[in-house]
């Protein structure tokens, strides 16, 4: 009876780093996204400014994100469908 | 062909149906209870990328049928015995509403059959230890531990972000994280059937040993495995997406795309791996890395008790169906007559309180909703 664990820890690693690495990367996408925005109307003062970076930045952040949770993705379709 | 040869392949594809709507639950119940996919539309994804998916790979159903059994001591008699062990413990356990593995209930009947019919000696338990348990065991481990950091981190990244723009983000990103598992299902799980009906195949000479799967082998296992996942196992689709905990749309999008990572990288290296089990693991690592108190953990013990049975409860009914219908087609015909008498009993008794697309978010009143402030 051999068991591989070489194979066993590499399932280990490589599930790890590639679900953290997706959840991490869009979980900041979709915060860049959804931060608090400075809407004049309803959040007068300094404080929503300073809350809110500037928007098209926080927006290339997420599309950056996203796309990249979308390149892993379709890694993985890759690698089923070629292999 | 040998009647008991088209019997057995049949049976396979009753099995593989069952797979289907029994694992259903795997892929689509967290987007189901955070409402990320309406439940019909759910299972209509599943089912057709578990189709897709089938065609997509033939590495496990070739492990399956070359491994675990020795081929040339077991005859389709005994295949039949596994199958029919395998039917009843899934359909036992989808009327408890318990996601057990039916790769373990089809590998517990195909043991037991082989055991009683050939001895114990056309076993290759090394292989079964090495391939099946010990990956069993770890699988659910890996993914919950990987769900539950990845739960941790999505949390408090999007700690200061506007709840409900984050909600509808990750029920987006669900879908597509859902449909991953799907996939991964797809090219994991009809190969069971795959492996069966092949093996069938090379043990009725029809097929040289090692003979990878014909094409409508393959198209028949996918069709079976899709149109069951389509009927949907409303049960067990309940437990997991509700009764564990009670699931966001961040934590099901975690525990989806952990399920996938880890399903995918398994199906890679070509173990037989469970997907019931990972995707139970990662939604209770899901549940753990938002707030440990709102797991049920009773009910993971319950799973855990449904899992060490799986194996040899299938083997026991397997044994005993081999058994008989070993004895001849007098025997096959009693066994296959038990088994439909069984399965319409379970689903005479399914039908008292049934579970459907429309009432599979409410929980019975006996089985109350973890407190959950922030749904």
């Amino acid at each position: 009876m051999t068991i591989d664990w070489s194979a066993l820890g590499e399932v280990f690693l490589v599930s790890f780093g590639t679900s953290v690495g997706v959840i991490v990367l869009f979980a900041l996408g979709v915060s860049a996204l959804a931060a608090p925005t400075a809407d004049p109307a309803s959040a007068p003062g300094e404080t929503a400014q300073s809350v809110t970076p500037r928007p098209a930045a926080s927006r290339a952040l997420a599309v950056l994100c996203f796309l990249t949770c979308a390149l892993v993705a379709g890694y993985g379709l890759y690698l089923i469908i070629v292999r | 062909m040998d009647v008991i040869v088209l019997v057995v392949i049949i049976t396979a594809l009753v099995f593989d149906f069952t797979n289907g709507f029994h694992d259903t639950a795997n892929a689509m119940a967290t987007s189901i209870a955070t409402g990320a996919l309406k439940p019909k539309v759910a299972v209509a994804i599943s089912g057709v990328l578990n189709l897709v998916g089938a065609f997509l790979s033939v590495a496990v159903a070739e492990t399956i049928s070359s491994g675990l059994v020795d081929e040339m001591k077991i005859t389709p008699a005994v295949i039949f015995g596994g199958l029919i062990g395998a039917i009843v413990w899934n359909l036992l356990t989808w009327l408890l509403g318990l996601p057990s593995s039916s790769s373990h209930a089809l590998f517990g009947g195909l043991i037991g059959a082989t055991w009683v019919v050939a001895g114990a000696g056309a076993v290759h338990f090394g292989t079964v230890v090495s391939k099946v348990l010990v990956p069993a065991v770890l699988a659910p481990i890996i993914a919950g531990v990987i769900a539950f950091v990845g739960t941790y981190l999505a949390y408090r990244i999007t700690s200061r972000a506007e709840r409900d723009k984050v909600t509808s983000g990750f029920k987006v990103g669900q879908v597509v994280s859902a449909s991953m598992v799907s996939l991964a299902h797809g090219t994991n799980d009809a190969q069971k059937t795959m492996g069966v009906i092949t093996l069938t195949l090379v043990v009725a000479g029809t097929l040289p040993s090692g003979s990878a799967p014909p094409f409508w082998v393959i198209l028949t296992a996918g069709l079976a495995i899709a149109l069951g996942t389509y009927l949907g196992g409303w049960r067990i689709i309940r437990t997991l997406g509700k009764r564990i905990t009670e699931i966001e749309p961040p934590q099901g999008f975690v525990a989806e795309t952990s399920s996938t990572a880890v399903i995918l990288v398994s199906s890679h290296l070509g173990f037989p791996l469970s997907t019931t089990q990972v995707v139970s693991g990662a939604i209770f690592g899901a549940g753990a890395g938002r707030r440990l108190s709102e797991v049920r953990w009773g009910l993971a013990g319950q799973m855990v008790v449904a899992w060490l049975l799986t194996l040899p409860a299938a083997a026991l009914v397997g044994a005993l169906a081999g058994r008989v219908a070993e004895t001849g087609t007098a025997g096959t015909v009693v066994v296959a007559v038990a088994g439909l008498a069984i399965g319409g009993g379970i689903y005479a008794v399914s039908r008292r309180q049934p579970v459907d697309a429309h009432n599979v978010n409410e929980l019975p009143a006996d089985q109350p909703r973890v407190a959950a402030p922030t749904a």
